[in-house]
């Protein structure tokens, strides 16, 4: 069969825009195609959720284990609801779980840091649908100097 | 005064039937069902404006992806956050200059070729011998060149992106010392497909519907005569930049605005 030189070389073309199209989505964005299998939601009220935001990470213990999917400010009593979408590969928490606001690193970004309570026999688990009650919120670095400030002058 | 005032009305209309016209030659030249022969066409075109613009894409790429990680390195370093070089790099070449430069690049290379040769047909009257034949010229001529462009210019963004983040993988780390492994990772960890790649992949569709678009009717509008197709040529390339520029803002702002 007769190759076509024009056809052979603006095929390859077309192939090389894909393959490196193909490259980065996988190797440089870290193949996010495969998604995070999949998951449950949780519920968290805090009183400031400072600068989080919708898909930052919850981790436990460096490793993350969900994403915040919303954050939505309750309607009744004025406070932040975060949603919490939880990779179910790394199972249930114990009901006893606290989460709490954290920042990584001194200027880094923040995320949820979940700590996970005993296992014991009459504890539940955090099913889908479920809050978690001990909830910390975010340091605002504002309160913090007023604090300061205020146990300062007491003495 | 009422000259003037006159004046500023005529090149108001004058400016909105180009618009016009340049409307109807897009709707009739892409408002029909393809054929075999507008692939091939198409094939013929894409060897044309793709591949030939491709050295000219993959030096600038590289070049500018060395460039950022240079600029970048020097001011990281004094935070000693010279590890996000990676995401530095990568984003900046992602969301904007791979799909800008592209398109600029496309415009000066590919876009200026466009308008030049139809022109020039228009000028030695082969678009009107091909309607006396029954061929239409827009289908004929136009629909391949303009869908050759839409084609071209995502893969070539592409490629450019790969190219330059490459050539600030060179810079940063086998030059500056960054580290192999975070310049990866944190790379990876940072961009995503639907945000970072895919919105520039939309930005460089609609790049490319713009540059083609200019530089096609610029040609089939040009005055028929060697300075019409000169002047048609560079306002094709003015057009297509600005436009770029200026569409760049506005998909940014949508994009990224939130």
């Amino acid at each position: 069969m007769k190759v076509n030189k024009l056809e052979l070389t603006v095929g390859g073309f077309v192939l090389l825009g894909l393959a490196a199209l193909l490259v980065l989505s996988l190797k440089i964005a870290d193949s996010q195609f495969s998604g995070d299998g999949p998951s449950y939601t949780l519920y968290a009220r805090f009183d400031n959720i400072g600068g989080l935001k919708p898909r930052s990470p919850v981790k436990v213990g460096g490793v993350v284990v969900g994403r915040v999917e919303k954050i939505e400010l309750d309607s009744d009593d004025f406070v932040p609801v975060v949603t919490l979408k939880m990779f179910e590969r790394y199972g249930y928490f114990p009901e006893t779980s606290s989460a709490s606001i954290l920042t990584a690193g001194l200027l880094g970004e923040q995320y949820i840091g979940l700590n996970p309570g005993f296992i014991m026999e009459d504890i539940e688990s955090l099913e889908a649908g479920a809050t978690i009650e001990d909830t910390k919120s975010a340091l605002v670095l504002e309160e913090l100097i007023g604090k300061v400030l205020f146990s300062l002058t007491e003495k | 005064m009422i000259q003037a005032i006159s004046q500023l009305g005529a090149s108001c209309l004058a400016n909105v039937a180009a618009l016009g016209r340049a409307s109807m030659m897009l709707a009739q030249a892409l408002w029909f069902i393809p054929t075999r022969k507008l692939l091939r066409d198409i094939v013929r075109q894409l060897y044309v404006v793709g591949v030939l613009s491709l050295p000219i894409i993959l030096v600038s790429g590289l070049f500018i992806g060395m460039v950022i990680a240079f600029q970048g390195y020097s001011i990281l370093v004094d935070f000693g956050a010279e590890t996000s070089l990676g995401p530095m790099v990568a984003l900046s070449l992602l969301r904007e200059l791979g799909p800008v430069v592209t398109a600029l690049l496309f415009a000066g290379r590919a876009g200026s070729a466009l308008t030049a040769e139809i022109g020039l047909m228009k000028t030695t009257e082969q678009l009107s011998s091909m309607e006396m034949m029954a061929v239409d010229p827009l289908r004929r001529v136009i629909a391949p060149r303009f869908w050759a462009g839409v084609i071209a210019m995502p893969l070539l963004a592409s490629m450019f992106n790969l190219v330059g983040i490459w050539g600030g993988f060179l810079v940063g780390v086998e030059w500056l010392g960054v580290d192999d492994g975070s310049f990866w990772s944190i790379m990876g960890a940072s961009i995503e497909f639907g945000q970072d790649i895919g919105n520039g992949l939309i930005k460089s569709v609609v790049f490319a519907l713009a540059v083609t678009w200019v530089a096609l009717f610029n040609g089939y509008d040009a005055r028929p005569s060697a300075r019409g197709i000169s002047q048609a040529t560079t306002r094709s390339v003015v057009y297509a930049s600005l436009l770029v520029l200026g569409l760049d803002f506005i998909l940014t702002a949508l994009m990224f605005g939130s």
